[in-house]
């Protein structure tokens, strides 16, 4: 009997669990989907975002986007390479290595925010920007980049480091030809997991990339990133909810596909490497 | 002796320039935790010479154009936004973790598992038009006016709880099958061996990942700032808006300056300690769980 | 230089001349190019490998065995140095090659390895199309003109039996390729780079018997041209493809060189008893 309510009320639980969250979600759809179509995906916001598009917001947030990667990616990458190929196991600057990267991943988007304002934004004079939107969400996502690249890279197969070796290659050779191609596909999951994380934050732009909702001219213009756009609709634009709702829907759609991509990346990867041992 | 990992010219060249950006990292934090404390300091030569410590913990309220800087109402706050949320989403996402582990069948287990994953990425400002939208105009039809702690404590109960299912659900399933199976031996019912083996066994694993929901749930702005009300005072009631740190921290960010400005870092600052104690913790945690595995 | 200590291998070698070997491939001049003094390798302050002293000869095929854990693979790996890249690897002994101490700080052991070349129990290609397993080592070392290695590739591939078989999709992945296929890529790879020396790791263990028989067939068409080192658990392999084979033993849980000679002397009659209850199969 005891067991049996055990087993009712852990089922009750998971239930509840998957109920509230498709509440939210379901929500967000319903409210949402009426309202996305290509002139909303196509125009500019008019009536502060109540009515009109979100065009100049999805430019500004591909932009802060792409800063964010390209600047996180190759020092992200280096960093990942250096732990599993060059640092010596055991060493102390490797360990201390590690526990900056868990200490960065720790720190919270907003305490970012403050860093990439007083950094960014004032210290190197670059304003609200999409520039110090940009290189703020860079800093943020490095840490877990550099993590699952590193335990992508740490199970490449070592036969092919050997191998590699034993022919007279270089270390940087093989990294570059052989090591780096085989764990493409945690690399690009890494990299589509930080986008996501990227993709996600608005506490950490809201005072680096700011708010303004026009076409960004350059990239020291400030620009709305979608998440912003959300929250500004919902908190300070009365009958934005609409809108917001529509926001939230791509959001949620961009963020899905690009986790899905991921898992996607690191099944194929499973595989691959199951057909290979 | 004669060994060295490395005796190739380009090779390193290429590994300087690894350990410079390998640096990088160290030297980022530095520069981040030299900035909170640089930008945070006019405050701290503001109480110095005020002398006034107490002032930043006292209930003298938090009025930066005067000059009172009591974050303490801000402080109690986090903390009953992040415990309310824990209590919540604690028992039910371990349920769920047992459910996941125990009872659902493959199918199900497999779906519930994508479901928590793609939930866990819901950004956070979404949970926040969520509550904004639909759980604080509930809350208002009973209890005005809505924005509270209440709804602060069930958004972000929401959003910890996919982590905590997850990570408890990878704990439970890390206890080794020996310790499960001698139960089974044993003929123990199946409530039993999960409740005083299984759990047990997985329980650093669970406390690590709580630690982290609740380290998640401390650095957590939008949601809570959309929900809560955002008045300072001190919690005193589920119906009551509450204003926590990090929400401070957004919504006086725009027009803060000088000590205003420094106390906002300051904040900032208080913050990120207390993540980091809770990562520490939930790190040493996983690491006492692996030994205990390793020696039983 | 002359201190064998070890080993009962002696200079008793030197007399046997090439008629009276019948296994193997039939060439072998007893040359010297790899003299081993007194190597000892240890991980840690774990000794694997103790004073190994032994000669390998020019164009022969050399074989060693002995059960497992006891050095043989360290040993091989530190003839074309790569114990280097095993962090706590100490090494200590002399191996004279072309002249010079190969583990001497100062060899490169980028060219040291392109001239002693390496295959591994475990086929290990990269995850490349088949040409460009051939064509990446080549260009690292300098191959500029693309004739050229389309022509080395070639004849690689030639070499170890596989041109006929892969020729048409040289571009697809060499993981596509069979176990035996992948193996003999390996060794068309270590090839290619037209090394002096192949040092093979258990090279058919892990292939089924047919391809097996077909790697162990390449390996003594490769003797003569070539310098083997094989190390293998398989005595009969050992007895068919070897013209010299060192037996290796623990000793105190240390591995040390037993006994080391003519391929056929060993196994018929060989000098050590522990030799003597290893190859009857009553030890080990």
């Amino acid at each position: 009997m005891a067991d049996r309510l055990f087993a009712w009320s852990m089922s009750t639980c998971a239930f509840l669990v998957v109920l509230s969250l498709l509440w939210v979600l379901g929500d967000v759809v319903t409210e949402g989907l009426p309202h996305i179509s290509w002139t909303f995906l196509f125009s500019a916001p008019e009536n502060a975002g109540r009515a009109g598009g979100i065009a100049p917001i999805l430019v500004s947030t591909f932009w802060i986007l792409l800063i964010a990667l390209v600047v996180a990616l190759p020092i992200g990458l280096s960093v990942a390479v250096w732990l599993s190929e060059f640092a010596p196991v055991n060493s102390r600057f490797a360990n201390n290595t590690g526990i900056v990267l868990d200490i960065l991943a720790g720190v919270p988007s907003i305490v970012y925010g403050l860093f990439g304002n007083a950094f960014f934004s004032i210290y190197l004079g670059m304003g609200f920007s999409l520039l110090s939107g940009g290189l703020t969400l860079a800093c943020m996502i490095l840490p877990i980049f550099v993590r699952t690249c590193e335990s992508g890279l740490r199970a490449v197969n070592n036969d092919w480091r050997r191998g590699a070796l034993s022919l007279g290659m270089t270390k940087s050779a093989a990294i570059w030809h052989i090591i780096l191609p085989g764990a493409r596909p945690a690399l690009v999951a890494g990299l589509i997991l930080g986008l996501g994380r990227a993709t996600a934050e608005t506490a950490a732009l809201l005072y680096t990339s700011g708010y303004v909702d026009r076409m960004p001219g350059s990239l020291l213009d400030s620009g709305r990133a979608l998440s912003v756009h959300i929250y500004d609709l919902s908190m300070n634009v009365t009958g934005g909810d609409t809108a917001a709702y529509a926001s939230a829907l791509v959001l949620v759609i961009l963020i899905m596909t690009l986790s899905i991509l991921a898992q996607g990346m690191v099944d194929r990867w499973f595989k691959r490497r199951l057909v290979v041992s | 002796m004669k060994m060295k990992a490395v005796n190739n010219r380009s090779d390193q060249n290429v590994r300087m320039v690894l350990v410079v950006l390998a640096s990088s990292t160290a030297l980022l934090l530095a520069m981040i935790i030299a900035f909170l404390f640089g930008e945070s300091w006019p405050l701290f030569a503001h109480i110095w010479n005020d002398g006034q410590w107490g002032d930043l913990l006292q209930n003298n309220g938090w009025y930066p154009l005067e000059g009172h800087f009591g974050m303490m109402p801000m402080i109690l706050s986090s903390l009953a936004v992040t415990v309310g949320a824990l209590v919540v989403a604690l028992p039910l996402g371990l349920g769920s973790a047992i459910f996941l582990q125990f009872y659902a069948t493959p199918v199900l287990a497999k779906g519930f598992g994508t479901l928590l994953n793609l939930l866990a990425g819901i950004p956070s400002v979404v949970f926040g038009l969520w509550g904004l939208t639909r759980l604080v105009p509930m809350i208002a039809q009973w209890q005005p006016p809505g924005a509270s702690l209440l709804a602060a404590v069930l958004v972000l109960s929401l959003m910890i709880l996919p982590t905590i299912a997850l990570t408890s659900s990878a704990a439970l399933s890390g206890v080794p099958s020996d310790i499960t199976a001698g139960g089974k031996a044993l003929g123990l019912r199946r409530m039993t061996r999960i409740v005083h083996i299984s759990l047990p066994a997985a329980r650093s694993g669970i406390i690590s990942g709580a630690l982290l929901a609740t380290a998640r749930a401390l650095g957590e702005t939008m949601a809570v700032l959309m929900v809560a009300g955002n008045v300072v005072q001190n919690p005193s009631g589920l119906f009551e808006p509450v204003r926590v740190l990090t929400a401070n921290i957004a919504l006086e960010m725009a027009y803060a300056m000088d000590v205003h400005r420094a106390s906002l870092f300051a904040s900032g600052l208080l913050l990120t300690a207390l993540v980091w104690f809770l990562s520490w913790g939930a790190h040493r945690m996983t690491k006492s769980q692996v030994k205990e595995h390793s020696h039983g | 230089m002359n201190k064998r200590s070890q080993a009962t291998y002696t200079d008793k070698t030197v007399p046997y001349t090439l008629g009276e070997i019948e296994q193997g491939a039939p060439c072998c001049i007893p040359e010297p190019v790899l003299r081993i003094q007194d190597l000892s390798v240890g991980y840690g302050n774990k000794t694997v490998l103790s004073r190994v002293s032994l000669d390998i000869h020019k164009g022969c095929i050399t074989a060693l065995i002995g059960p497992s854990g006891c050095g043989k693979t360290s040993f091989l790996s530190t003839l074309n140095r790569l114990t280097d890249h095993h962090e706590d690897a100490r090494v200590s002994g002399h191996i004279l090659f072309d002249g010079v101490d190969l583990l001497h700080d100062r060899v490169d052991t980028l060219k040291l390895r392109r001239r002693i070349g390496m295959i591994f129990q475990k086929p290990n290609p990269f995850p490349l199309s088949i040409w460009r397993n051939l064509d990446l080592p080549l260009k690292e070392h300098g191959v500029r003109e693309r004739k050229v290695r389309q022509h080395k590739i070639e004849k690689a591939l030639r070499d170890v039996g596989l041109w006929e078989e892969v020729s048409d999709r040289l571009d697809t992945s060499a993981l596509s390729l069979s176990g035996g296929q992948q193996q003999r890529l390996c060794i068309a790879r270590a090839l290619v780079l037209e090394p002096e020396i192949l040092l093979m790791d258990e090279p058919c263990s892990a292939l089924d018997p047919l391809s097996s028989g077909v790697v162990e067939e390449l390996i003594m068409r490769l003797s003569g041209r070539y310098t083997v080192v094989i190390v293998t658990h398989n005595l009969a392999q050992a007895r068919r493809v070897a013209n010299y084979a060192g037996f290796f033993w623990m000793t105190e849980r240390v591995g040390t060189l037993v006994e080391f000679g003519q391929c056929q002397h060993l196994f018929e009659t060989p000098t050590h008893e522990l030799t003597a209850a290893y190859i009857s199969g009553v030890r080990g």
